[in-house]
């Protein structure tokens, strides 16, 4: 492998990172503020995809078909958890777990139903469809690096929305101890409809944004369920931060074992979650 | 209980029985005969075991479509037996198709069975119910086993084996003067087996093969790959991808720049109902398959007009092979004159049977695989254009059958 190749599969492992952090932190965000497992997270991906597909083909525009996905997902986040997850809190995690799978049996047939079983795409927007050639035979698409900055800039915002505002320094507070935030005088069941809303939203916009460079496909979302548990995992149930190395982490190590060692490439992100799990049993940065 | 009973005191239990055993004989040869008599009025029990949801439910539906479409159009030769379908999701899921398979054949008595689309299903599937009664008619799955080792009587095939579309790829490869080439495939037997086949006539003709990438399946992550390929600088590329996988797969390469750099050849379900989604990206691919869209024959024409009257949409490959499928049930019907109860005179009409197939009219090899011809198409405005034939009444070797 020369130099140009390498700093190439670099950059594709980052990017691949990038993105799988934006479905993860969706994820990681609702267990660590509710302690909801929420296991429908990918359907929420697949869901944003279709919508993306749905909105691009009648509006002509990826970014206002991007925009209504967005606020689509969200307004299906709350009514997800106004209706249903409400009623888990108090319950465990068993039942988390059927409620859940059960939203992903719903969820894949609703897709059947509403826009069919065959594959379809986006097209890239005309503005971000161009490509930078990096060497004489490789050009790297425009649209991969601005998915790239795109989940660098959300994340980003993530972070300042956590630590620098009320709202985050709620959810922190929620996480630590949410009988005391109740004592507070704070409702927790709107901050926990605010979370699990955000979490959706977060899934369906990573499913909006892949639309393009994804195949919007049945079952798309059970694909990608797994690595995600795999970077929650990996990074701390529940933490952001983790979910952001975690995610770098396995994106870098799953794009160079594939191409070094492609015999046991599927297995090699396992691994490294079992050995980090042998290391520390709580994930990287665990609450 | 009974067997308790027979063993403690045998010579009690006759004499206690005697009559009721008789009055049972009785009754049961009266069953039968009433059955006999009634047989042909009987429907025709075909069990479907497709998948309906998951991955490759679109896949499902078009052969669910094309076998329906036949038995109907066909329905004047069933000699007045009806059809009962009886209709089973695979869901895509092998470790499903055993179970499914059984209750098909145990509790419904099914006639024939019709399935599936995923060769690791069929892989189940032929656990059950090879060697068994119901015939077992495969409407896609190309695994070569089920017309190779695993080959059996009551088992036909009416779509392919993976070996059928990409073994001619390979000549055709070096007829455009590529002398190194890429292989990529998930890392499946289907997979597999269409880029050995490949290699086999490639490597024959002094072709050399520089890395064989296979994807763990169903990861479409394939960035990294392409990297790599560019890395290579083959000739060209042969790939077998298909749905999904195909669509991503295709937009990748041509995003890292690479499409018209190194062409792209593959096994023909690399553009077959993808192109809509993979859009300008797979303008000048170049595959081999057993049918195409825009074949121009009769039979195709009738039955894509046939199939958009009837369920509002375009007929594709799956459709066709489902199609098929049901053409072979109705003749094999046809020609006993409604009577199946007979395994070998059915077995032996459908070894005969010749398919006026929209593929163009095909007919069995003696592991009962079609052999047909492969079209060699390109894509070209959005469509795969047919642009020669690659090979002609291409019989699978069917390599391990031993049986029929």
């Amino acid at each position: 492998m020369d130099f140009a190749i390498f700093l190439v599969q670099l950059l594709n492992g980052l990017q691949y990172g990038l993105l799988l952090f934006l479905i993860a932190s969706g994820l990681t965000l609702v267990f660590g503020v509710m302690g909801i497992l929420n296991l429908a997270h990918g359907s929420m991906y697949m869901v944003g995809a279709y919508l993306a597909w749905y909105f691009t083909l009648h509006t002509d525009s990826f970014l206002l078909g991007a925009l209504l996905s967005a606020v689509i997902a969200l307004a299906l986040g709350i009514v997800i958890e106004k209706t249903l997850i409400c009623r888990l809190y108090k319950r465990n995690h068993l039942d988390q777990v059927l409620l859940t799978i059960g939203m992903i049996f719903v969820f894949n047939a609703l897709q059947s139903l509403l826009w069919g079983n065959d594959s379809l795409g986006v097209d890239v927007p005309e503005l971000l469809s161009g490509s930078i050639q990096l060497t004489e035979l490789v050009a790297y698409p425009v649209y991969r690096l601005f998915v790239a900055v795109l989940c660098l800039v959300l994340a980003a915002g993530l972070y300042l929305l956590i630590n620098r505002t009320r709202l985050g320094m709620l959810i922190r507070a929620g996480e630590s101890n949410r009988e005391m935030v109740e004592c507070l005088g704070i409702d927790i069941n709107r901050l926990y409809t605010i979370v699990f809303g955000a979490g959706v939203m977060l899934a369906a916009l990573a499913g909006v944004i892949s639309a393009p460079i994804a195949s919007i496909v049945p079952g798309m979302g059970e694909h990608v369920l797994i690595t995600c548990f795999v970077v929650v995992v990996i990074g701390g149930m529940g933490s952001i931060k983790g979910a952001f190395v975690a995610a770098l982490m396995v994106g870098i190590v799953d794009t160079f074992a594939s191409v070094l060692f492609p015999a046991v490439s599927s297995m090699v992100v396992y691994i490294l979650m079992a050995v980090i799990l042998l290391i520390k049993p709580q994930g990287l940065f665990s609450n | 209980m009974v067997v308790q009973l027979n063993n403690k005191n045998p010579g009690k239990t006759m004499n206690h029985y005697k009559p009721l055993v008789t009055a049972a004989a009785v009754l049961l040869a009266s069953v039968l005969s009433s059955a006999a008599a009634v047989a042909k009025e009987d429907p025709i029990r075909v069990g479907i075991m497709l998948p309906f949801s998951g991955v490759y439910a679109a896949l499902g539906d078009a052969g669910r479509n094309g076998l329906k479409l036949a038995l109907e159009q066909n329905a004047d030769k069933l000699h007045g037996r009806t059809i009962e379908y009886i209709e089973m999701d695979t869901e895509a899921r092998p470790d499903r198709a055993p179970e499914i398979a059984t209750a098909l054949m145990s509790q419904k008595d099914a006639d024939f069975i019709v399935g599936p689309v995923h060769s690791g299903v069929a892989m189940g599937m032929l656990k059950v119910l090879r060697n068994k009664k119901p015939i077992m008619i495969i409407p896609n799955a190309g695994a070569n086993v089920a017309t190779g080792p695993w080959c059996a009587p009551n088992v036909f095939r009416t779509s392919f084996s993976a070996w059928q579309p990409s073994y001619p790829m390979g000549q055709v490869a070096l007829d455009k003067g590529y002398k190194k080439v890429v292989t990529m495939s998930w890392n499946y037997s289907f997979g597999k087996e269409s880029l050995d086949a490949f290699e086999e006539s490639f490597s024959k003709g002094g072709g050399k093969v520089l890395k064989k990438i296979l994807v763990p399946f169903p990861k479409t992550e394939f960035q990294s790959y392409i990297t790599e390929i560019a890395a290579l600088k083959p000739d060209a590329v042969f790939v077998f991808f298909a749905g999904g996988g195909a669509v991503k797969f295709v937009k990748d390469y041509n995003a890292m720049g690479l499409s018209g750099k190194i062409p792209l050849l593959g096994s023909g379900f690399l553009t077959e109902g993808t192109l809509a989604a993979q859009g300008n990206a797979a303008e000048g691919i170049v595959t081999g398959l057993h049918y195409a869209d825009e074949l121009d024959i009769p039979a195709n024409h009738r039955f894509r007009a046939a199939y958009a009257a009837e369920f509002g949409k375009d007929a594709d490959l799956y459709g066709v092979q489902g199609f098929d499928t049901g053409l072979l049930i109705a003749q094999a019907v046809d020609k006993l004159n409604g009577n199946i109860s007979d395994r070998d005179a059915l077995i032996q009409v459908m070894e005969d049977a010749v398919i006026p197939s929209p593929r163009g009219e095909f007919h069995f090899s003696k592991a009962h695989n079609p052999i047909q011809t492969i079209y060699l198409r390109t894509v070209e405005n959005g469509v795969n254009k047919v642009t020669g034939i690659a090979a002609e009444a291409l019989e699978d070797p069917a390599r391990g059958c031993r049986s029929n």
